[in-house]
């Protein structure tokens, strides 16, 4: 076994559990190890941990594995309070039915599986036959692990095109996952912070990055798209130094040599100057250009018309500032950009993306230790397509919004979210009388806008059923069968770091104890879809024969991963000059010019411009200025805390300690124009909706800039309709436009809408 | 030679696993602590320059998990803190690692010498 890399905390110098096998017996404890996805919820990050059992069968406690090569023994607050959440009263943790009439009551009545299955089977087989299979949406949501199912859940195991992210725009991760395609050929370029190396951060084939270059992503409580946050720290006490291009000044920012507080939505501009600065300075890496770029005179041309000192204006940023981070990025030996969701939630993002991944390329920082880490086409692990090909052309052609938005439509097998919505609520082009509510919780202010009218829609359907560990306010609008979530103690799977995309880690999820009747996302779509669509999986006798294709490409035997508990996967750097990013084996990149697009041959097939452009967001006070006086504040959502992953965890009483109230955060001076006092109750509005939000006065947003959380609901709140559970007094999602979206369907103004703030009670 | 909790808050992240790990570890519920983070600004220091120090503080209850010492571990805390900023150990240890960098304070919980 390869040394394992210091973190620091000293855990070498006492008695751990490096080295134990992946169960083992200590003080009356079955401590089995394994690694978390969820649920509760979290991205891919495949957290180590050691699930302490007792005589009972009961998860007593967990801690930390030491032995997982990234985590090392660390643990977030979720994780820590996974044995709360596994035995609280409210949990669901056995299938449970509600009759039509009572929708919107707590009248649950506990079922078997066998009935849930035989009554979700004849509900869809009948509504199949009556109004075809596109008339059922599957509802998905964020990275959990049935997240990502989405796609499979509706085109494999129920036969409908319409799997939807249900977020407008799909603001979330595929925006950039898309300006990755269209200008790299490779999914997504992951900060690389050697994950996969044996030798972690003392591996000879890595580099610490000079620098790190966090773009609209606060990463340390977010764990982005299962990026462990607190690499950076890791990185930064090795050496590395800090960019932060963030409009709030995170904590981290106040650790950056240069803090960037862009206006919000004003990234594409700051992009745009970056790259002027690196190509009018001869910065840029001319013989990864001549070789691997594409399109580097149009893009000269093109960024030439963002003076810094122009976007400097835009982006109410001191001109010093652009040109001193540029230079410090572009100078570093090896540096890596963490770019985050801030880029999706705009309409302006892919572009905002585009000139991000221009300026990884333009610095040569593209697959290199240290840099941008790139998959490799020969180490995929799983089929992400898991039934598309099975609808056939004809219920190919009717997924929601194919025609409008073919781009985001190909690229993520997802029907269109602001179309479907629409589709839903007028029955064009044909009605919706079905849906299936997938590990998500979309009207609590998590990835719906408009929350209110999906709840309307959703109403409306013939038949809901649903599986999660909560009856949450989503599921008791409209379902009328639960099936009870495992979470990642009760489950058998595998966890990918970063969905697989980038060379990383594989972990093993175990089931360390049961639960009630609960069941992992795989086994539920194994034997619903061999009810529904049997010919889809009739190539898998058992659920491992599923889960070892499904979530591993056949790479991994699950046994075998089960002992391991973690496996590294293969990096190799440079990928373009050994033929391993494209799947023809030639050298270069995965693009129809083999080259990196920086004049994107696929963006202009779309329709779109082929060279980064900006454009104002479409509230702000330079489009808008008219709405300005009634709606002062430019209003950014969404931000990560600690102790919730989204609009979970608010029963859990540690956690709920921890964060008890939605807050918006204000500047001092603008709170004291208002007479508004540190944690009063303040009503949030603009043209689209309202919502009530406790102020926290803090200088970490500028004057005229808001930032909202999201996800709050009240599970302690009266769980009935119409108040179900409290989920529209606090929602920011209420204040969120619907189809604000980018050219090709991409992006929403989730962090760059405008509102005003007033005391409640005026 | 007591035993101390070095603190690098230079990179403390205030993440609160270790409060967490602590009320796990001991059962101390809501409204009690074994440690707990001092959010230690933000504030203007000028234009450019925000004061933020995140500062985990040992509480009366913090005894330094006698019962994990007692098995040769770690604290929690120590074994659970995300940015990896905790040490424990001898005094005389934690104060040649001490000197290595400044933004680091140590801890010496214990019972009160005043009663």
């Amino acid at each position: 076994m390869a040394t394992r890399p210091k973190i620091d905390s000293g855990i070498e110098a006492f008695n751990n559990d490096l080295d134990k096998p992946w169960q083992f017996e200590e003080d009356g404890y079955t401590v089995t190890r394994g690694c978390a996805w969820s649920a509760p919820g979290c991205h891919p990050v495949g957290c180590g941990i050691k699930f302490y059992v007792n005589e009972d069968g009961i998860l007593e406690k967990v801690e930390g594995d030491e032995n997982q090569p990234i985590t090392q023994g660390r643990l977030c607050v979720r994780c820590l309070t996974l044995p709360d959440m596994t035995y609280h009263p409210d949990r669901v943790i056995y299938p449970m039915k509600r009759a039509f009439e009572d929708r919107g009551k707590n009248k649950w009545e506990r079922i078997t599986w066998d009935e849930a299955y035989e009554i979700i089977e004849t509900n869809i087989k009948d509504i199949k036959e009556k109004y075809g299979p596109e008339s059922i949406v599957v509802f998905g949501g964020t990275g959990r692990e049935g997240g990502p199912m989405c796609g499979p859940y509706g085109q494999a195991m129920l036969g409908t095109p319409n799997s939807c992210y249900t977020q407008s725009g799909y603001a979330c991760y595929i925006p950039r996952v898309a300006a990755a395609t269209f200008v790299t050929g490779a999914t997504y370029p992951e900060m690389d912070y050697a994950g996969g190396l044996p030798g972690r951060y003392d591996d000879p084939m890595y580099k610490i990055p000079e620098v790190m270059m966090t773009w609209g992503k606060e990463p340390l409580p977010s764990n982005g798209d299962g990026f462990f946050g607190h690499s950076v720290i890791d990185c930064m006490k090795r050496g590395s130094k800090l960019i932060s291009v963030d409009p709030r000044t995170n904590w981290l920012a106040t650790r950056a040599v240069y803090h960037l507080p862009l206006r919000p939505g004003t990234d594409a501009a700051l992009g745009m100057a970056m790259l002027n600065i690196i190509i009018s300075e001869g910065l840029y890496d001319e013989e990864f250009v001549s070789l691997y770029c594409y399109g580097f005179e149009q893009l000269a041309e093109r960024v030439a018309t963002m003076p810094p000192e122009r976007a400097a204006e835009i982006c109410g940023i001191d001109v010093e500032d652009i040109y001193g981070a540029t230079r410090m990025y572009a100078n570093a030996q090896n540096a890596a950009i963490l770019w985050g969701l801030a880029i999706d939630q705009k309409a302006n993002g892919a572009q905002a993306g585009h000139c991000i991944l221009a300026l990884e390329a333009l610095t040569g920082n593209l697959d290199v230790p240290g840099g941008q880490l790139l998959g490799d086409v020969t180490d995929s692990l799983a089929d992400l397509g898991f039934g598309w090909s099975s609808l056939g052309p004809e219920l190919q052609n009717k997924i929601i919004g194919l025609k409008e938005y073919p781009a985001y439509v190909a690229i993520v097998l997802n029907s269109h979210a602001d179309l479907t919505l629409e589709a839903m609520e007028t029955g064009e082009p044909y009605e919706i009388h079905a849906g299936f509510i997938a590990s998500t919780n979309l009207l609590a202010g998590t990835c719906a806008a408009q929350p209110k009218r999906w709840h309307d829609a959703m109403q409306k359907l013939d038949f809901v059923f649903a599986a999660d560990c909560w009856i949450t306010p989503t599921i008791q609008c409209c379902a009328d069968v639960i099936l009870p979530l495992a979470t990642f103690a009760e489950r058998e799977s595998g966890v990918a770091v970063h969905y697989g995309a980038s060379p990383n880690m594989t972990g093993s999820v175990v089931n360390a104890v049961q639960v009630g009747e609960t069941k992992g996302d795989l086994e539920i779509q194994y034997e619903i879809g061999r009810r529904i669509m049997p010919d889809n999986y009739a190539k898998f006798p058992t659920l491992y024969d599923f889960m070892e294709e499904f979530r591993f490409g056949n790479n991994i035997d699950y046994n075998e991963l089960k002992e391991e508990v973690t496996r590294q996967r293969k990096v190799t750097y440079k990928k373009y000059e050994l033929g391993l990013l494209r799947p023809d084996r030639k050298r270069g990149f995965n693009t129809p010019t083999g080259r990196v697009e920086l004049y994107s041959t696929m963006f202009a097939q779309f329709g779109e411009d082929p060279l980064p452009y900006y454009e104002e967001p479409q509230r702000s006070p330079i489009s808008t200025p008219e709405l300005m006086e009634e709606y002062p504040f430019v209003l950014t959502t969404g931000s990560r805390v600690y102790a919730y992953f989204h609009s979970e965890g608010k029963q859990i009483p540690l956690l709920r300690e921890l964060n008890p109230d939605p807050w918006i955060e204000i500047n001092p001076k603008d709170a004291e124009k208002l007479g508004i006092i540190d944690g009063e109750w303040v009503n949030v509005e603009n043209e689209f909706g309202r919502c009530e939000l406790k102020a926290k006065i803090t200088p970490v947003v500028r004057q005229g800039l808001a930032n909202a959380q999201h996800g709050f609901w009240f599970p302690e709140e009266d769980a009935e309709e119409p108040h179900l559970y409290g989920v529209w007094r606090c929602n920011i999602n209420n204040l969120m436009p619907h189809k604000f979206v980018g050219k090709l369907g991409f992006g929403a103004p989730f962090k760059c809408i405008i509102c005003k703030i007033e005391k409640l009670n005026k | 030679m007591r035993n101390g909790l070095l603190i690098d808050y230079e990179f403390c992240s205030g993440c609160q696993s270790c409060e967490i790990a602590c009320k796990q570890e001991h059962g101390f519920g809501v409204g009690k602590w074994g440690i707990r983070v001092l959010d230690e600004g933000p504030w203007e220091i000028d234009e450019k320059t925000m004061n933020w120090n995140k500062i985990p503080t040992p509480t009366s209850l913090c005894d330094l998990c006698a019962d994990r010492q007692a098995k040769g571990k770690l604290p929690t805390c120590v074994h659970h803190c995300l940015a990896g900023v905790m040490r424990f150990g001898p005094i005389d240890e934690l104060i040649v690692e001490m000197d290595k960098k400044p933004n680091q304070v140590l801890f010496v919980p214990g019972p009160y010498t005043c009663k």
